[in-house]
């Protein structure tokens, strides 16, 4: 296991957002986090992420808790990719590629052989070299989403941490990127809301609802038609695609009659903690 | 091109700007020296210069010497180095914040020294014994708290601290008026606002080591943060989590301008605008890296500030308009033109 969640709990003010919440990563590998909004997905990965001390529990990495490893050191092991990192300030691709290189330098070194490799070959990875020159105002969303991962991978980091990093992108920048982090060799832990996505490119999924974990394993294990029915509060039929081997979700239009007697079957779905 | 040899030339080209910048300082300062009602010639300036530094004996008018060494050559050093802290806190404070707005005013520093230093002069705190400085000095230090605490520390976010500021300001100004306007003594008054809008005037050399010690470290402490500024573009949680100690950095930088700013005001008064102005400005020509922005901006606020106060002295003649006029006045234009071209530019 390279990051583990043990029993984590974390509150806002009386809300409970994670309720003991354990969950372990395996190296390399690819683990995607599902639940509907508010489930607490952001939340977990921020704790993960070490940007959030969580109220009960702890996280570890190679079995060292991470409050005790500093947050310098700590960058330099894991990279988190937010929503919608956003800025006003006028840089260059290059610029906030460079970012990554902070944790581990001092304020005093150089820029030395070693941060210029990590940042071109960042930038190779996330195919952005040719556009190292321009401004940051001037890019797509997929682009900017697409710097952030080069200046994550510039922290050279054993962890990744992304938090839905396909959102509002369109299609092909979506499958892109999604293929792109599954192809790199570090570990990934990505919270995503496109199910068939999720089937696709995790090797493992954890499906969060209310704050609690309802499902891990693998994609064809955890993707069933009655947990989609009970935690997303849709109907569905899942079945193995023909052109890849992982599940595949098709979801079935609710007939308004039915949607209202399932609402009324599942209390607190779609308003959690009331 | 590689990119080697780019960032080489940029180098080079960057030295070259910044030798450029520091002669045309001592150019300006040199015009301050020389222009008022007793116009000094720039030679005789630089000579009596070096016959203190002991590298030449040159025989000099007395009257001249005196009037650069006891008068002039510190107010325009100081007015210098004002600037450059003024810049630099402004740089800070809007990389810090995020917000373009920021400036070390937006704190409400420069209210609570103007309430500290009107205590003293017309409540009459401190029966002489302490100076106008040494109140406004206390007093932007008690506003600095204040915004402090009312932000809860450092950990409420920015825009608590830019409504912290904004409350603290109001608070202290309305202290500040409430005292100035039930004071009995109108010439009290009067020259307490003249303070109030900044002046050079009275500053000699122990302000200078003061303003030089306290701005010159901060300048140095500056540049040594410039790539922890830089990690700040993408908000508190990027920095966080490319490893900066956000709670930390963002109370020693605070304090870092709070020092400055406090120094600065209570020998000169409240300076507006510079601190706003010039990191903008600085960004169009060097861009937003920090370690090009905190030197172009302390170099771009030093010229500004000493141009101003020349201005201050020869824009009326026999009467000296309070810098802050000055600064606002040019200012503004020179800022609307800036917003005029970046909003077409985007």
């Amino acid at each position: 296991m390279s990051i583990v969640a043990e029993d984590i709990t974390w509150r806002v003010g009386r809300k409970t957002i994670l309720d003991h919440v354990s969950l372990g990563a395996e190296p390399g590998r690819v683990l995607g986090l599902l639940g509907p909004n508010g489930s607490g997905k952001t939340s977990l990965l921020r704790i993960l992420a070490g940007l959030r001390p969580p109220n009960e529990g702890h996280v570890r990495i190679d079995g060292r808790n991470i409050r005790s490893l500093g947050r310098r050191a700590l960058a330099q092991r894991v990279a988190f990719v937010e929503q919608h990192a956003a800025t006003n300030v006028d840089l260059r691709v290059i610029d906030v590629v460079k970012l990554g290189r902070f944790p581990h330098r001092s304020p005093f070194s150089g820029w030395s052989a070693a941060d210029e490799a990590a940042v071109n070959e960042a930038l190779e990875r996330a195919d952005m070299i040719e556009k190292r020159e321009q401004r940051w105002q001037s890019l797509s969303g997929g682009e900017r989403q697409r710097v952030h991962i080069a200046r994550a991978l510039a922290q050279a980091p054993k962890e990744l941490i992304l938090d839905e990093p396909t959102n509002h992108l369109d299609i092909h920048h979506q499958l892109s990127l999604l293929q792109l982090v599954s192809g790199l060799s570090v570990t990934c832990i990505v919270s995503l809301h496109d199910l068939n996505h999720a089937a696709m490119f995790c090797d493992r999924l954890v499906v969060l609802d209310r704050g609690r974990i309802v499902a891990d394993g693998a994609p064809e294990e955890t993707l069933t038609q009655d947990l989609l029915r009970e935690v997303f509060a849709v109907d569905a039929r899942v079945e193995m695609s023909p052109h890849y081997s992982r599940p595949h979700v098709q979801f079935l239009a609710p007939e308004p009659s039915a949607a209202a007697k399932r609402h009324g079957g599942i209390p607190n779905v779609t308003a959690p903690g009331r | 091109m590689t990119p080697a040899g780019s960032s080489l030339r940029q180098g080079a080209f960057l030295t070259g700007l910044l030798l450029a910048s520091l002669l045309t300082i001592a150019l300006v300062v040199g015009a301050s020296v020389g222009i008022g009602d007793l116009p000094i010639p720039l030679s005789t300036t630089w000579f009596a210069v070096t016959n203190r530094l002991g590298w030449t004996a040159m025989e000099l008018n007395r009257i001249h010497e005196t009037v650069i060494w006891d008068y002039r050559l510190s107010r325009a050093l100081v007015a210098a180095f004002c600037g450059a802290g003024l810049a630099l806190s402004g740089a800070i404070m809007q990389a810090l914040l995020r917000n373009p707005l920021a400036e070390p005013y937006v704190l409400g520093i420069s209210a609570g020294a103007s309430t500290g230093a009107v205590a003293i002069a017309i409540l009459g705190i401190g029966a002489g014994a302490v100076s106008l400085s040494a109140g406004a000095f206390v007093g932007a230090f008690a506003a600095f708290l204040f915004v402090a605490l009312l932000s809860s520390g450092t950990r409420g976010g920015t825009d608590r601290t830019i409504l912290a500021g904004v409350a603290a300001s109001q608070l202290f100004n309305a202290a500040t008026s409430y005292v100035v306007t039930t004071s009995g003594n109108a010439q009290q008054a009067r020259d307490v606002m003249f303070w109030l809008l900044g002046s050079f005037g009275g500053v000699r050399w122990p302000d200078f080591v003061l303003v030089s010690v306290v701005v010159g470290a901060g300048l140095v402490l500056c540049l040594v943060s410039a790539r922890l500024l830089d990690a700040f573009a993408f908000g508190d949680e990027a920095a966080a989590s490319l490893g900066v100690d956000v709670g930390r950095a963002r109370l020693a930088l605070f304090s870092l301008i709070a020092v400055m700013t406090a120094t600065i005001v209570s020998m000169a008064g409240s300076i507006g605008f510079v601190g706003l102005v010039v990191p903008h400005a600085a960004r169009f020509v060097v861009g937003s890296l920090h370690s090009r922005l905190l030197p172009a901006c302390a170099v771009a606020g030093a010229i500004f500030v000493v141009l101003a106060d020349i201005a201050s002295r020869v824009l009326i003649p026999q009467q000296v308009l309070p810098i802050g006029v000055v600064t606002a006045l040019v200012g503004v234009p020179f800022f609307s033109v800036i917003l005029f071209r970046f909003g077409r530019a985007s």
